[in-house]
Formats: C-alpha cells, structure tokens, sequence
C-alpha cells in the first residue's frame, strides 16, 4: 500500500503575495501518527485544506490513500475524515443527531463503527440529547472527533484539535489518538502546542509555508547541535537583557520560568555565572538540561533566518 | 436515501428554531392583515380651509357642501387668503377654497364664477388628489346651482352637456385592499422563500458546518435540493396562511381557481428560493447575504408595480422591470384574484416566470462550488 500521503512540491499563495505553501514535499507512512507542529500563519490549515480535496494547490501534486487530490477527489471524501480547526457540527442538533447524521451521510450507521468511536463516545453518551453548541469545550472536540471518526476512515486529518481545550481533556484526546493508530488509521495532525508533539511517530516543524525539519521526536531532540542551558535568577526581568548582553551568548529565549541559552564555544557556565553575579544576579542557577522539541523549532527556525 | 436524511435534518434544524416558527405565523400576519390599511393610497379627511370673501346664500351653500363629503374636513375659516396660507404653513391645513367677493353676483349675472383652490403639495398624492376632488365639488356644485337658477339664467344659450357614468371593473367599489392583499401575498411569498434561502446556506458558511459537508461524500445537487426543499414548503405555508388572513380579515377571496394560484405560486417560489441560492454562494457571512437581498428587495419590489402602476413609471425602468420577477407575479396574482383570469390568459406569465426559475436554478447550482 505504502504511503498513506505523499505530498511533492506542493505550492499555494493567496492574494497579496502571501506564501501560505512554499514547495512542500513529503509523505506520511500508512498507519503512522504524523505531526504538524508551527506557529499560526505557518500553512498548517491551507495544506489540510488541500488534502481534504476543499482547495486547489497552485503547483504540485498530493495523494491520499493512493488517490490524487484532484482527479479522484470523490474517492478520497469517502476515505477520510477531517476536523477542522472550528468546531463545525451543527449546534442546533443534539449529540446523538450529529452523529446520526455522519454516520448516514457516508453510508453506514453508528451501530456498525462503534467501536471505534466507543472509548471517546461512551464520555459523552450521557448528554446525548444535549444539543452540540450547549456542550463544553473539550467535550465539543471529542464529539467532533467521534463525528470524523463514525465512518471508519483510512486517514484522518485533525487541525489543531487541542487548541483552547483544557490540560486533562488534552492528555485524553492524544491516548485516545494513540489507540486508533493502534487501528491502522494513519493520522495527520497539527498543534500549536510543541509538548504534544512527543507524541507523534514523526513530526514536521513547519513555519513560512516551509518544512524545517522532520524526523521522530527523539532523534529530532538528538541532533540538537548545541549544549543547552537553563537560567534563573532572583531578578528575572533584568535576566534577560543582562544575558543577551554577555558576549559570548548565541541564543536566548524564555521558555517559562527559565531562559534557555546557547553560547558559542568561548562561554561557559562558570564564566557566565562569574558575569551575572557581576550584574548583581547573586542566586543565579545554571544548569546544563535536554532540548525540548521546541527548543529544537527555535533553533532551526532561527537558521532558516539566517540563511 | 441520502436526500432523506439531509431532509431530515433540515426539517429537524427548522422545527427547532423558535424563532422561524414566529415568523412564519408573523410575517403573514403583518404584512396581509396590517400593511393593507398601512398602504392606503386612498384620500380621506383632507384639512380643509375655507376663506369667503362673499359671504353670500351661495357662497354659504358651496362651504356646507364641502364639508359635508368624508373627503374634507373642515378645519379653518380664515378671514383672508394670507392667513390661510398661515395655517398651511403651520400644517394645520391642506387645501385652502378661496371664494371671492362677487361669487354670488357673478354666478347670477354671468352663469359663471372662479374660485381659488390652493394645496400643500409636500404630500404629492394628497395635494393633487385632494385639488382634484375639491374642483369636481366645485363644478358639481355650479351645476346644480344653474340647474336651480334655470330660469334667471335663460341668457345662457342651451349648452350640451356630457352625464358620465364610470363603472369600475373588477373593484367596482375601487376598494384599496382587494387590490393591495394579492400583491402582499407576493411579498410574503418572496420574503420567506428567497430571503430564507439565502440566509440559510450562509448559516451554514458560517457555522463552518459547510465545510463537513464539502468533505463527505455528498452530491452537490443533493445538497442543494435539501436546502430548496425546505423552503418550497415554507413558500406554500406562508401562501395558505396569507390567503386565510386575506379572506378572514378583509374578506377577500380570489375570483379565478384556487389552484391556479397554487400552481403559478410554486413556480415563483422555485424561482425566488434560485435566486436566493445565488446570493448566498456569492456571500461569505450572513451580514453581506444580508445587505445584498436588501438591496435587491427594494428595488425589485418597488419597480414591481405593486405599490405604484408600472405604466407611470419612466419608459426606461418600464423596459427594466421585464427582468422583474416579482412583477410578473404579482400580476398574475391581481389577474387571478380580481378578474378570475384562466391558465390560457396567463401563458405568457407562465413561460416567463418558468425562464426565472430555470434560470436563477442552473445559475444556483454552478456557482455552488463544491471543491474550489
């Protein structure tokens, strides 16, 4: 079968000169949980667009399930399932309904899929007759899911599912994605969230409608080039700036309560401590630590604006 | 069947909107019970001001007979013209009848008199209509009076005169409303049907939901059919009711067949939910369809003939409204309604309104673009 999506020099821009797509090329493996991880803006939504068959690339060809995005684009609706960013079920039909109604739409019933979708269901099945646009959040994104899943599809496209869900509801959703891979559904999905892509067979940094790198989580986080710090200080406003100004730093970004820092090859932790005391940061903490993914997105993102 | 169930879950989405099943009983409620007496063109109780400068049996007798029709209502006696034109001025007063001072020597002497007749035209209808019945009573009023004087007046060489006799044809008592609830029943018609339509499948782009829906496997004409048929019902409805509130309120009931009306009615609903399919692919949110059906509404509605005649409309605009839908059915409807017009009468109404909906439909359906 081989490929579940295979994308080659995939381009689109919209009015104004905007790069939503820039030559993208890339194929995720059938059964595979392959992430989309950039900021806004970076494309994530026009390529899912794409490959949903609901808009035309400018250049560049895109297959799913072995089908092309344009010529077979009726074989492919019935072979995927799609969630968009926005919830988009109809909020003036209760659970039950919506689900009903997808499950009919492609031909088959609740009934025959449940299985699927019984894990997710069965933590909504008690409001079922609540209508769609009266639930919460998270609850919304698992009906949404249960409602892209009810035909069985062979590859699923969620985008940003987790976005605006809370931390509980999230962790859920992403065991629950882990089981339907185990079902041999090959699943693309993008977040905004850099902790979640640890989760994902391989994932993609993508920004500017660009690929920066794509490889499994870990051995992404191996190929960290540099040797990575944390800082903190009692004076963690002045922190910044004082690190920005010693001279040997190459990197330096807040990633929560600490700074994470590169230096080039004359620094080192004991010189960098020596300075900041210096500067009056009589508790800073250096410690030597292993990138995250998003560390590792900071760094490629910021060669790219090298180049 | 997968139009079974898009059916169904229009008809579910409809049963739930409160809001729809109030204005479905509203709207026919205000425009066939209310608007009728709202649009009345006809003039009644005209303020009228009365300045004898003769003070004579005559010119007595002319004010009396004045204020005795429901046309006029007396409002002032002003001593002199100048002061009449005040209370014009001031609004409390439309019409002014100025009788001059040898009104009554000059009706004796000369078989003729003049009087001045002055109207505020800031209301063009009520100034004109109301100068004009005032000169008829006026002319009445001279004859009768030779008539009574036939005698002294013997000088007068015998002129012929004209006895007119107008008889209405169809709205023998050229009663407003029966002209009027045929041509609202129109509105209504186009308000739930196109209007609806529209707003609908925009809801849909907004809600998102439309994009579910692009990505299933779902035929693009099913779809749209869906979403017609809904509508086509809800056209139907609105007729029935609006054609109950015609007969119970103002008694009015159509003197052709029933279902005739019925028929050329579901041809113009299919026409106007077409066209209301158009706007709504052409809008990306519910306040552009909006904007765009409120443009289009007004200006088809009053070039349609239903509010002030097509023929006294500039010959340009008179060749526009040929591309006006709501004007071929709101003729039908009058023809039906008040002269009992048969199908074979209406032939070329039917081929025209036939050409909007295929028309307006083959355009709904292309500019429906399921995948861009």
């Amino acid at each position: 079968m081989g490929n579940a999506i295979e994308v080659a020099h995939l381009s689109k821009a919209y009015r104004r000169q905007v790069q939503a797509l820039d030559d993208l090329s890339f194929s995720v493996e059938t059964g595979e949980l392959y992430g989309l991880i950039g900021p806004d803006g970076a494309g994530k939504t026009t390529l899912f667009r794409i490959l949903t068959t609901l808009m035309l690339a400018d250049k560049g060809e895109a297959r799913v399930a072995g089908f092309d995005v344009v010529q077979d684009y009726r074989r492919i609706r019935n072979l995927i399932g799609y969630m968009p960013g926005k919830f988009s079920l109809y909020p003036d039909l209760t659970v039950e309904e919506n689900l009903d109604f997808f499950a009919s739409v492609f031909h088959t019933t609740v009934k025959a899929n449940y299985h699927l979708i019984a894990d997710i269901y069965q933590q909504i099945e008690p409001f079922k007759h609540r209508l769609a646009g009266k639930l919460s959040g998270g609850m919304k994104q698992k009906l949404a899911l249960s409602c892209a899943l009810i035909h069985k599809p062979e590859v699923l496209f969620l985008d940003e599912p987790t976005t605006g869900v809370d931390p509980v509801s999230r962790k859920e959703f992403w065991d629950m994605l882990l089981r339907l891979k185990q079902e041999g559904i090959t699943i693309l999905v993008s977040t905004p969230y850099m902790d979640e892509a640890t989760r994902c067979d391989r994932i993609a940094l993508i920004q500017g409608g660009k690929f920066l790198g794509v490889d499994t989580p870990q051995r992404l986080v191996e190929h960290y080039p540099e040797k990575l710090w944390a800082v903190r200080s009692e004076h963690m406003h002045r922190l910044l700036a004082d690190l920005r100004a010693y001279p040997y730093i190459q990197t330096s970004f807040s990633f929560g309560e600490t700074y994470h820092v590169t230096m080039h090859t004359q620094g080192s932790p004991d010189d960098l401590q020596a300075y900041l005391s210096q500067r009056g940061h009589r508790a800073a903490r250096i410690e030597a630590i292993l990138p995250s993914v998003e560390d590792c997105f900071m760094w490629l993102s910021r060669q790219l604006s090298h180049e | 069947m997968m139009l079974k169930y898009l059916l169904e879950k229009e008809f579910k989405q409809m049963l739930r909107n409160r809001f729809m099943s109030k204005l479905l009983i509203a709207l026919p409620l205000m425009t066939i019970v209310v608007f009728p007496y709202v649009t009345n063109q006809e003039v009644n109780d005209v303020k009228l001001s009365i300045v004898d400068l003769d003070h004579s049996p005559a010119s007595s007798r002319l004010t009396q007979k004045a204020a005795s029709t429901d046309y006029f209502r007396l409002t002032d006696v002003s001593p002199t013209y100048p002061d009449a034109l005040k209370r014009i001025e001031a609004g409390d007063v439309d019409l002014v009848l100025e009788i001059p001072p040898d009104f009554e020597h000059d009706l004796q002497n000369e078989g003729t008199a003049s009087v001045r007749i002055a109207a505020n035209s800031v209301n063009g209808t009520q100034g004109s209509l109301g100068a004009q019945y005032l000169a008829s009573l006026v002319n009445d009023y001279s004859r009768e009076w030779r008539e009574e004087n036939g005698a002294a007046s013997l000088a007068m060489p015998e002129v012929p005169t004209f006895d007119t006799h107008v008889r209405y044809r169809f709205n023998p008592m050229l009663d407003y409303k029966v002209f009027m609830v045929p041509g609202l029943i129109v509105v209504l018609l186009t308000l739930l049907g196109g209007a609806l339509t529209a707003l609908n499948i925009v809801g849909e782009k907004e809600a998102g939901t439309i994009e579910q829906i692009n990505v299933s496997p779902i035929p693009k004409h099913l779809f749209i059919l869906s979403k017609l048929i809904p509508n086509w019902i809800i056209g139907l409805i609105a007729l029935t009711f609006g054609m109950t509130f015609g007969w119970a309120v103002h008694g009015i009931v159509p003197e052709g067949s029933l279902g005739l009306i019925f028929f050329f009615s579901m041809i113009y609903i299919w026409a106007v939910t077409g066209a209301g399919m158009v706007i709504s692919n052409y809008s990306d949110t519910m306040q552009q369809a909006m904007f765009v059906l409120f443009f289009f509404l007004i200006m088809l509605l009053l070039t349609s003939g239903l509010f002030t005649p097509v023929d006294s409309m500039p010959l340009w605009m008179q060749r526009l409204t040929i591309l006006n839908p709501i004007r071929y059915q709101a003729e039908v409807m009058r023809l039906i309604y008040l002269k009992g017009s048969s199908f074979g009468e209406l032939l070329p109404y039917f081929f025209w309104l036939c050409g909007f909906a295929v028309v307006f439909n083959t355009w709904a359906v292309m500019s429906y673009r399921k995948s861009l």
